[in-house]
């Protein structure tokens, strides 16, 4: 498996490359996003727990993008038929998939987070408050991809693709949305960065490996007939 | 004009059986009631208007498709249960080139060398053979159709199946590209072949047997020898 995880992932790097679509897409809506929320809120800066529940809102709202273009390239020009005429384990995809989706999400976070900082967000953050965001941003990332690519496995086999993607991700990432929110409204306090609480992390982890065994239960079944 | 009695002996082993085949697309019956022995080695050419279950039938073999009814056994194991089996044994060149586009040739069959377990080499060998060597590193969206056919051939054959499903495979190649492909897919490769056509006499001319579909259903099953060129042209009226 490792080996068609290899060139799947490959090949999805490749042409996001040469042909970039997902993370410039994604990249330009969440900084877009944070303007609108600058004049929105009519506040020059914000903190706490209004400042989580910003960063938390575009980024979900950016990996919509993502998720709806997931698997587009594939369904247009065949490439789900000549990777499920091949001889390897169907899961190879979902590991792909998601590994590449997770990807997109830290590239789009290196220009969101520091544009966040930049254009919204009161409290300076540290290098510690730096790290410790950057952790719950790779748990979050992970529940993200997964379930982005299970959504974006049924969704791209409908005509209502981009009305799906939105309808069905969003509800089942709730439980991230919340320890997100719970997690990251101490870095942006304005009394200075405080300790991250561990039992949202713990939560975080909790989902992606729930939704992770789901996932690998449910994959084969979606991109089969 | 209902299907003529099953008149052939199948002396070698049956590399495709199928009994009472069917599928539906929702209310749409594609194919219904198709029962055949293709023994290994054979060309089965299977003609009929658009849309009479032709590419449903190659989609089922290649194990893209689920039958409703009916049974499908390719190299002996049973569809779509052992279709883990047959994956990798068959190939499939159907409408859709399944290639990348932004891919270069060399990529994209590199992509499926890699799924299949195929050495690289193969893929060398291959763009020579389908003429597109000298190409082999520009992006596919800037080839022509036939171009594109030939690099689509050269991805179907890469596994050396023994099994391939032709749809129509000289549709949009010239005869210089008809002619580099043929060693690849034609009858001389000694595969087991399944191939759509809307040529008569072309079609007759390398199958041992002809299947006449008409909305999905068996209209005509014979050895090509006793088949006219009439007789298909009948399924298209």
């Amino acid at each position: 498996m490792r080996r068609a995880v290899g060139a799947l992932l490959r090949k999805e790097l490749r042409l996001e490359l040469r042909a970039p679509q997902s993370v410039p897409a994604m990249a330009l809506f969440s900084v877009t996003t944070l303007v609108l929320f600058h004049f929105a809120l009519q506040r020059g800066e914000v903190d706490g727990d209004l400042a989580a529940g910003v960063l938390c809102v575009t980024l979900l709202f950016a990996a919509m993008l993502g998720v709806s273009r997931l698997f587009v390239a594939d369904r247009e020009e065949g490439g789900l038929d000549g990777f499920l005429l091949a001889p390897v384990d169907r899961t190879a995809l979902l590991v792909a998939k998601a590994v590449a989706l997770g990807a997109f999400l830290v590239a789009v976070e290196c220009v969101l987070v520091p544009a966040f900082v930049f254009l919204l967000l009161g409290p300076a953050l540290d290098a510690a408050a730096f790290a410790r965001l950057a952790l719950v941003l790779l748990l979050v990332d992970a529940g993200v991809a997964v379930v982005g690519t299970l959504v974006g496995a049924i969704a791209v086999q409908t005509r209502a693709r981009d009305l799906l993607v939105p309808l069905l991700a969003l509800p089942l990432l709730m439980p991230v949305v919340i320890a997100l929110a719970k997690a990251t409204t101490p870095l942006f306090l304005a009394a200075g960065a405080g300790s991250l609480p561990v039992r949202w992390l713990g939560i975080l982890a909790l989902y992606d490996l729930v939704f992770g065994l789901l996932a690998y239960g449910l994959f084969d079944f979606l991109v089969e007939d | 004009m209902p299907p003529r009695p099953w008149p052939v002996t199948v002396a070698a082993p049956a590399a495709i059986e199928l009994e009472g085949l069917t599928r539906r697309y929702g209310e749409r019956v594609a194919l219904a009631g198709v029962t055949l022995a293709l023994p290994a080695g054979a060309t089965l050419v299977v003609f009929g208007p658009n849309g009479a279950g032709k590419s449903t039938l190659l989609r089922i073999l290649a194990t893209l498709l689920r039958q409703h009814a009916g049974t499908a056994r390719v190299l002996g194991h049973a569809l779509p249960d052992e279709g883990w089996a047959v994956r990798g044994q068959v190939g499939l060149l159907g409408h859709e080139p399944l290639v990348y586009r932004d891919l270069t040739a060399r990529e994209n069959l590199r992509f499926h060398a890699r799924l299949h377990g195929v050495d690289l080499e193969r893929v060398e060998e291959l763009l020579d053979r389908v003429g597109l060597a000298r190409r082999a590193d520009d992006k596919v969206h800037t080839y022509s159709r036939g171009m594109v056919q030939r690099l689509a051939v050269a991805r179907a054959v890469l596994h050396d199946p023994a099994v391939l499903l032709l749809d129509e495979p000289r549709a949009s190649l010239d005869p210089a590209g008809a002619e580099l492909v043929e060693p690849l897919i034609g009858a001389a490769g000694g595969r087991t072949r399944v191939i759509t056509s809307h040529d008569p006499a072309g079609g007759l001319a390398e199958a041992d047997i002809a299947l006449g579909l008409r909305a999905g259903r068996p209209a005509l099953l014979a050895p090509a020898g006793e088949v006219d060129s009439a007789e298909i042209g009948a399924l298209y009226r």
